[in-house]
Formats: C-alpha cells, structure tokens, sequence
C-alpha cells in the first residue's frame, strides 16, 4: 500500500495531485469526467471584487505543445461567488481552494476577508501573476516589495492557509519567493503561464485581441521544472509545482525538482479524466521502485 | 436532464473523400450513443500529430441511430485535419460527447437553410430532422464553383435544393446572400445559417430587416468544448456566453456582433 498523502501548511491532500486555477472551473463542470472526491485539492477559477466580463474575443491561440489565453478572470465577483457557488461546492469531498484575484491591493483584501468567512474554504491562492488584466494582476507578482506588501495586506485578514502563486515572467523567481514569504505566505504555488505572442501571418495581425497572452500546456514545462527548483532551494515553505503537466512522469518530475503537490491546467480541457490517470500513475511509479509515501518524492533528485 | 459528457475510443467505419479539401469521417460507438440532436458537437483528439495540441471540434453532419454512427464533414485546414483525412476504416479515434445545445424547432413548417462551404455540416442532420417533424425544407448552399458542391442527393432528398456559386457554374451566381430567394424570405418561419462570420452577419441582418427568426451556429475557437477555458466566448444580451455550452447556436436577436 502506497501512502499518497501530503500535507502542506495545514491543509492535508489526500494525494499531491490539485486541479490548476481557471482550467477546472468550479468543479461542478467536471463531474461527468471525475470523481472529484479522489483529487488532492481543487483550485477555482479567480475570483475579483466585482463583476468582470474578461478580455474580447478572440483569447485563445493554439501554439507549438501548448496554447496562449488571455481570458482576463472573468467571473462575476466575489459576493456572486459565495451566494451562489460556494454552496454547491463546499462539501465536495477534496479541499476546495479559492483563487483570488484583484487589481488593487484593496480589491484583494476585501476578497480575501470574505472568503476568510467561508468555513469550508481550507485556503486561498493569491493570483498576483495574471498577465491578461491592464491593471494589477502581474504588476504585483513582478515587483518584490510591491509582491510583500499585497501578501501581507491579506496575511491581517485572512486567517487559514495562504498560497501565493507566483508568474514566471521575472528575472529572479527567488527573490520573488522570498517577497512573499517575507510577506507572510504559507505557501508557494508556481509557475502562472509565460506572458507569449501568436501572430497570424496571412492577416498579418496578432491572433489574440489583446495582443499578447499567457503561455501554457508542456511548451513551458522545463522552465517551470527550473523555478520549481530554484525556489524550493530558496525558501522553506512548501511549493506546489505546476507548468505543462500532462502526465504522472510529469508530475513525479515537478515533486523531484521540489513540489510537495502539482496542479494539473491546460492537460484538463484536453482529457479531463487526466487527474485520475495522474494520481494512478503516481502510485505505480512508487510501487515500481518500491517508494511507500510519495513524500519521499519531494525534493528527491539522487 | 442533459446526457452525460463521455469520452470514448469510436472506430472509423468510412472516411470518404468528398474533393480535395472536404472529407467525411463515419464513426461508430462501441457502446450506444446518445440522442444526439442537431447542432451539437464533438471534440476530437488528433493522435501522433504533434503540431495538434487541442481537441478538434466538428458538428454532427449525419446521425444514424440503426448502425450506432455518426458523421463529421472535415474541411482540410492544417496539419490536425490532414492527419484525420489519412484515417482508414477499423482505426480508432478519441471523441467527446455530446457538446453544446441545439438548433430551436420552428413556430411554423416553413424553414430556410443557408449554409456556405463546410458550414453546412450542421445542416444535413437538420435538414433530416426537421424532416422527419413534417417541417418543409428549403436548403441554400453557397459555393466557389461547380465542382466543388458535394452531397447534392442528400439535401435534394430533405426538401427544395437551392445552389450559388461564385463564377456561375451552377445556380444563381454570386454569394449566397444574393440569392431570389430572398426576396421572398417572409414566407419562412425561420432560418438556420451555417457559414463563414461575415455571411452569417448578412444573413442575420436579412433576417432582421424582415422579421423572420434565425439561428445561427458558430464556430468559435475553444480549448475545452465543455465550457472550462472560457476562451470561446461570444457578446450577447445575456453577457459573454461560451459557445460551447450556451452556443453553438445562437438566435440572431440575443447575439451583439
């Protein structure tokens, strides 16, 4: 029998396997597919302070193994979120992790207090690293001490665990790590996707209405296994590793570079059974060589 | 209560080459299929073609509830559609379904099909459909030239068969928008248009100046097919909706193009 649980901070995932903001919806949209009861952790599309309706169309090109989006967090704000979402998917059978989103340090303050109300919402993961919104989003997850101050304004109000979830697009992934941790982060979750462009040549124009958008699916794989890495040396909080994962190797691939758990994205709309095919390979990777917790994993590069 | 979305390995039983640019995939279930209803789709997974990251989605052109089978009318685009016209009978193919709602039943029995190019996909089942409701069927084809038009008999055998093409090789000449037909466009209780943007925006214009209903399915690119990315997205009155899930098809009033 392999022991397939992890605990990060506080939060105790039945297996490392979570679902990536924004690419799961609420999870209500995946019951067909999945057991969700047998997932890690689900994290929910971003949630904003208000109502957004997201960039124009068109907001996705399809790339060399992988795809650009510039969605833009559309969703209809936080106070929507809670009245008419969260009590479908509170008592789902997996922690349910809310992403929050906002452009000013206020706006995600004011998210994150109201969803500190919510009992059953185990953590939130701070999305300071769209690259899809004119303003905010990536601006806080470039900019260390910009990235400390919004961590440690929602560290006052929000008393569970707190992910910040960082974007690649920085010199440094370090020194960001360590801005938010010196921020008050439990835990760390990257990579968001690369800021890309897609240009159609016969139209001569971009592809995507807003130009450029943010890079996902295996094409970004190596350069997250490479943060991964780098900030799990860096810091001491738990990292949740997460960039083009498509397949168990993938995912056992992020946990040696140093995750304690992955979140499964773009791998979702293609096959959205992939989390349960991840979770089982997980588990016949270890009985293979014989590992009995995948805790042994973390951070296992010989 | 909506079917549930699977995903099954379906058999290739025919893949027929309708000209050099336009295929027809015939695949059959392993287990029964649902009722599909005209206007959904499916998402296909293009195997060992690397270029072809994403599912591909086709509408259902043709549903055979007696063999368990259903059709997809291909147009050759890139290297994804190339690689499914190469498929032979007996190989396998990934497919999600069903996706996406479905074309609206007429509040009368006199209907418009206009469909340019492979955007008469949908139409066939359609056509077949609103057949077998005693609904009179009159079809619109646009094409570039003669040599082009595939599947004549089996519009001819769904109702009144109206052909353009664009150098007048056969039919009217010119777009389909330009047809006679439309002169008297009043006597249809409603329209269903399957084609490029630009002629399903004239169609829908037409429709409004007269009055008469439309419905239009569109074609937006999409990640998912169930309604995940969000990147499919149309303006509508409702707000931004996903094509995949309250679309494909769209009454022209609620959409803001």
């Amino acid at each position: 029998m392999v022991d397939l649980s992890v605990k990060i901070a506080h939060l105790n995932l039945k297996n490392p396997v979570m679902t990536a903001s924004g690419t799961f919806g609420y999870g209500e949209e995946f019951r067909d597919f999945v057991d969700l009861g047998r997932l890690g952790g689900i994290v929910v599309k971003a949630v904003t302070g208000d109502n957004r309706d997201g960039n124009a169309y068109p907001r996705m090109a399809e790339t060399p193994s992988g795809m650009l989006n510039s969605v833009g967090l559309q969703n209809k704000g936080v106070d929507y979120f809670i009245k008419e979402i969260y009590p479908a998917i509170k008592d789902f059978d997996t922690n349910v992790i809310v992403n929050v989103s906002g452009s000013t340090i206020e706006e995600y303050v004011a998210v994150a207090e109201k969803i500190n109300e919510l009992k059953k919402i185990p953590a939130i993961e701070l999305n300071i690293s769209c690259p899809n919104v004119k303003q905010g989003g990536m601006v806080f997850g470039t900019n260390p001490s910009i990235a400390t101050e919004v961590t440690s304004a929602v560290r006052k109000v929000y008393k569970r665990d707190l992910i910040v979830k960082l974007s690649p697009n920085v010199t440094s992934i370090q020194e960001m790590a360590k801005a938010v941790v010196d921020g008050g982060a439990d835990i760390i979750s990257l990579i968001n996707t690369l800021l890309g462009m897609a240009i159609d040549a016969d139209k001569r124009k971009p592809i995507l209405s807003t130009i450029t958008g943010g890079l996902s699916g295996p094409a970004i794989k190596p350069v997250a296994l490479r943060m991964v890495w780098q900030v799990s040396n860096a810091v001491k909080v738990p990292v949740i590793g997460m960039g083009g994962i498509m397949n168990a190797t993938d995912a056992i691939e992020f946990m040696l570079a140093g995750a304690s758990a992955v979140q499964v994205g773009t791998a979702n709309f293609i096959d959205p059974t992939i989390t349960m095919k991840i979770i089982d390979g997980i588990e016949a990777y270890c009985r293979l060589y014989k590992i009995r917790s995948v805790k042994e994993l973390i951070g296992g590069l010989n | 209560m909506k079917e549930k979305k699977v995903l099954h390995d379906l058999i290739v039983i025919e893949n027929i080459q309708l000209n050099k640019r336009h295929f027809i995939l015939e695949l059959q279930a392993p287990g029964l299929l649902p009722q599909f209803l005209p206007g959904q789709f499916v998402q296909v997974l293009v195997k060992d073609s690397p270029s072809t990251f994403l599912r591909r989605p086709f509408s259902i052109h043709a549903f055979d509830t007696v063999k368990n089978s259903f059709r997809l009318l291909i147009q050759i685009k890139g290297e994804g559609t190339r690689h499914l016209s190469l498929l032979k009978p007996g190989e396998k193919l990934n497919v999600m379904y069903p996706l996406g709602n479905s074309f609206t039943l007429p509040n009368g029995k006199n209907v418009l099909l206009v469909g340019g190019g492979c955007g008469v996909a949908p139409l066939l089942f359609l056509a077949r459909w609103l057949k077998e409701q005693n609904v009179n069927v009159t079809m619109l084809t646009g094409w570039k030239r003669k040599e082009d038009i595939f599947e004549k008999e089996a519009y001819q055998q769904c109702g009144n068969l109206l052909i353009t093409t664009e150098d007048g090789s056969e039919g009217e000449t010119g777009m389909v928008t330009s047809h006679s037909i439309f002169k008297s466009v009043k006597t249809f209780d409603r329209i269903y248009c399957c084609g490029p943007d630009r002629m399903m925006k004239a169609i829908s214009h037409i429709a409004t100046r007269k009055g008469v209903e439309c419905d239009v399915s569109l074609e937006n690119t999409m990640a998912c097919g169930f309604g995940v990315c969000l990147c499919c997205i149309t303006p509508t009155t409702k707000g931004n909706q996903r094509v995949c899930m309250e679309g494909p098809v769209f009454n022209t009033k609620e959409l803001k193009w």
